[in-house]
């Protein structure tokens, strides 16, 4: 196994009730990597990232990242190795600020007593300034987020993930109901954060898909069903039967 | 120091409120009411402390519990323990048959004072155990439904059967607890009467200042990161956990926090009373602490207060008149407030007040600034 080998998932299952929702998945993660995994509604492709950051408990399998064993451990000590993971519908604190929203997100103050003595000192607050450049949020650091647009809280979300720099960036559909230009502007925002980190995201717009991903994994019924770089896998006659053709 | 008692107060408008409502407690109250009055008021106030804790527990923590009534009995039996052993001393109980345990044990055929009463001899413990019994309840009770992810109405039953339990543990163990009647006739605190009048208008006073200061150790919690923290987790708590908080934590935190002060409330509503017995902590009990919070705003602590000392001058007001009606007329009152005001008291403020007071603050404040203003022009 090389060394450059960030995240390492090995005969991954995870049954409901019998259904195999993930089946003997194995999946290898570079650092620096940006992996797309796309496939047809019910491949599974919701259910890997939950198994990744502790939502659902895998049946069998193994999930190795950077050499910690993550099945085994609570969800926000997976947070605290260093994995971020954005859920599909944009999940902010609508009735806090952006600042606040970002605040929170922080990595510090994170137990009861930490968080009653938590300041905002220069270099947290240094921290957000930056962060918000980042997600094009500068001007908005205080408004109530429950008032930006769709696409603006999808960066929000980001820019919280962003915040705890995390070295394992988990996207699911990040561009969902984003308009053209906040399309293009995502795209330049994945390709500058994934410098130093890998990042996995979930997406199903083909055009998007081709502008950011260095490798794409087609997940079908649970199992893997193509991987390789983008051109590979459109051409691929198994993908273009259950998901690409139509 | 400066920026911290800014926070403990509320900020401008929260120091406003604050403000009014130690000139009601403090001032008001005692000029307007005879002193049987004002230890009614005093003994609606101890209600408040279980109020005020619901504001942190139910309106910001998010977690309904059914069963404050059962901390506030805690600190109120505590207290009462340390009082019916003052009381219990060998003069005034040499006509029992064992002298110098307290009267309930005596007719219960009890010959010696149990082991837990033991400790309560010391005021020093008595004071500490109110702090402490309360707390280590709580957290065992929170930690073990929070780590295990229950929450909603599942936690909500669950302290309600806590207190149903409990008042039938209290209710029958007679020898240990007074049963029914509860802890009675208690007379002295260190060998201070407490039942004269003067002892009643200092014992509200302490009671104010207290409550006054568990509202003002919540505004600091709420104004740290932990109050935001609470907020977004009722908002999106899988967000709060997935960016690696362990929420049961700060759900116990919260939980512990408003038993404790609804126990603070307890051992004050002995000392005004003057007795603790299983009626007040119990089931209804319980509810009508939730209600309290409910009608008062369960997003205001200030709100919180008003809340228990509107309903309580109403339950006594109209159980005098119409003693029948009265719980229907309550229930009717906690639907209306669910249904057309969900914020309560504070809520209505908010939205129909609120501005009206702070335009005003603010033209005041024009005025003044204006007049500083033709100073240094009148200078140059």
């Amino acid at each position: 196994m090389s060394e450059k080998i960030a995240l390492s998932i090995e005969d991954l299952t995870v049954s409901f009730d019998g259904f195999k929702a993930v089946d003997k998945l194995s999946l290898y993660v570079e650092k620096n990597e940006l992996r797309v995994i796309i496939g047809p509604n019910g491949a599974g492709k919701t259910t890997v990232l939950d198994l990744i950051c502790g939502k659902t408990r895998a049946t069998s399998g193994t999930i190795n990242f950077n050499g910690a064993e993550l099945t085994r451990y609570p969800e926000h000590k997976i947070v605290q190795l260093g994995v971020g993971r954005k859920f599909q519908t944009p999940s902010i604190y609508e009735n806090l600020t952006v600042l606040e929203n970002l605040e929170i997100s922080y990595p510090e103050g994170r137990g009861v007593f930490g968080s009653l003595t938590f300041k905002r000192t220069e270099q947290v607050t240094q921290r957000i300034l930056e962060v918000a450049e980042t997600i094009f949020l500068t001007e908005f650091l205080n408004t109530q987020s429950g008032l930006l647009s769709h696409g603006q809280k999808q960066w929000l979300e980001i820019g919280m993930l962003l915040i705890q720099d995390p070295e394992l960036l988990m996207l699911d559909e990040p561009v969902a109901g984003m308009s053209v230009s906040e399309r293009e502007k995502t795209a330049d925002l994945l390709n500058k954060i994934c410098q130093g980190r890998s990042v996995i995201v979930i997406e199903h717009d083909m055009e998007f898909v081709k502008r950011i991903a260095h490798k794409v994994t087609v997940l079908h019924q649970g199992k893997l069903l193509a991987e390789g770089n983008m051109e590979s896998v459109q051409n691929n006659p198994k993908v273009i039967e259950v998901y690409l053709g139509h | 120091m400066n920026a911290l008692l800014n926070r403990a107060l509320g900020e401008r408008n929260g120091a406003i409120g604050l403000a009014v409502l130690a000139v009601i407690i403090l001032l008001i109250m005692p000029l307007a009411l005879d002193i049987f009055r004002l230890n009614l008021v005093g003994k609606y106030l101890t209600y408040a402390f279980a109020a005020v804790g619901l504001v942190m527990v139910w309106g910001y923590g998010g977690i309904l519990s059914l069963g404050q009534g059962v901390f506030f009995g805690f600190g109120g039996y505590c207290m009462a323990m340390f009082l019916k052993l003052e009381a219990s001393d060998l003069t005034s109980t040499a006509h029992q048959t064992t002298p110098g345990i307290p009267d309930f044990m005596d007719w219960n055929q009890v010959t010696q004072l149990p082991m837990i009463w033991q400790p309560f001899h010391s005021f020093a413990f008595t004071v500490f155990a109110i702090i402490a019994v309360p707390l280590l309840i709580s957290y065992v009770i929170s930690a073990a439904m929070f780590k295990r992810r229950v929450g909603g109405v599942y936690f909500s039953i669950i302290t309600q059967a806590i207190a149903a339990i409990l008042t039938i543990l209290v209710v029958g163990q007679q020898g240990l607890t007074g049963g029914i009647n509860g802890i009675t006739d208690l007379k002295t605190l260190n060998g201070w009467n407490i039942n004269t009048d003067s002892a009643k208008y200092l014992l509200y006073f302490i009671n104010g200042a207290l409550l006054l200061g568990v509202i003002m150790v919540c505004n600091l919690v709420l104004s740290s990161k932990l109050g935001r923290l609470l907020l977004a987790l009722r908002d999106k708590e899988d967000r709060v956990r997935f960016s690696g908080y362990d929420v049961a934590n700060f759900k116990i935190f919260t939980f512990c926090m408003g038993a404790v002060i609804s126990a603070i409330g307890g051992a004050m509503f002995t000392l005004q009373v003057g007795f603790m017995s299983p009626s007040i902590i119990g089931i209804v009990p319980s509810i009508e602490m939730v209600i309290f919070a409910a009608i008062g705003g369960r997003m205001s602590l200030v709100g919180a207060v008003y809340g228990t000392l509107i309903v309580n001058y109403g339950k006594t007001a109209f159980s005098e008149s119409f003693p029948s009606l009265w719980l229907l007329f309550m229930g009717a009152m906690f639907i209306g407030v669910v249904m057309v005001f969900p914020n309560g008291l504070a809520g209505l403020y908010q939205s129909h007040l609120n501005d009206r007071v702070t335009r005003l603050l603010n033209r005041i404040k024009k005025v003044k600034s204006s007049d500083q203003l033709k100073v240094v022009k009148a200078e140059s």
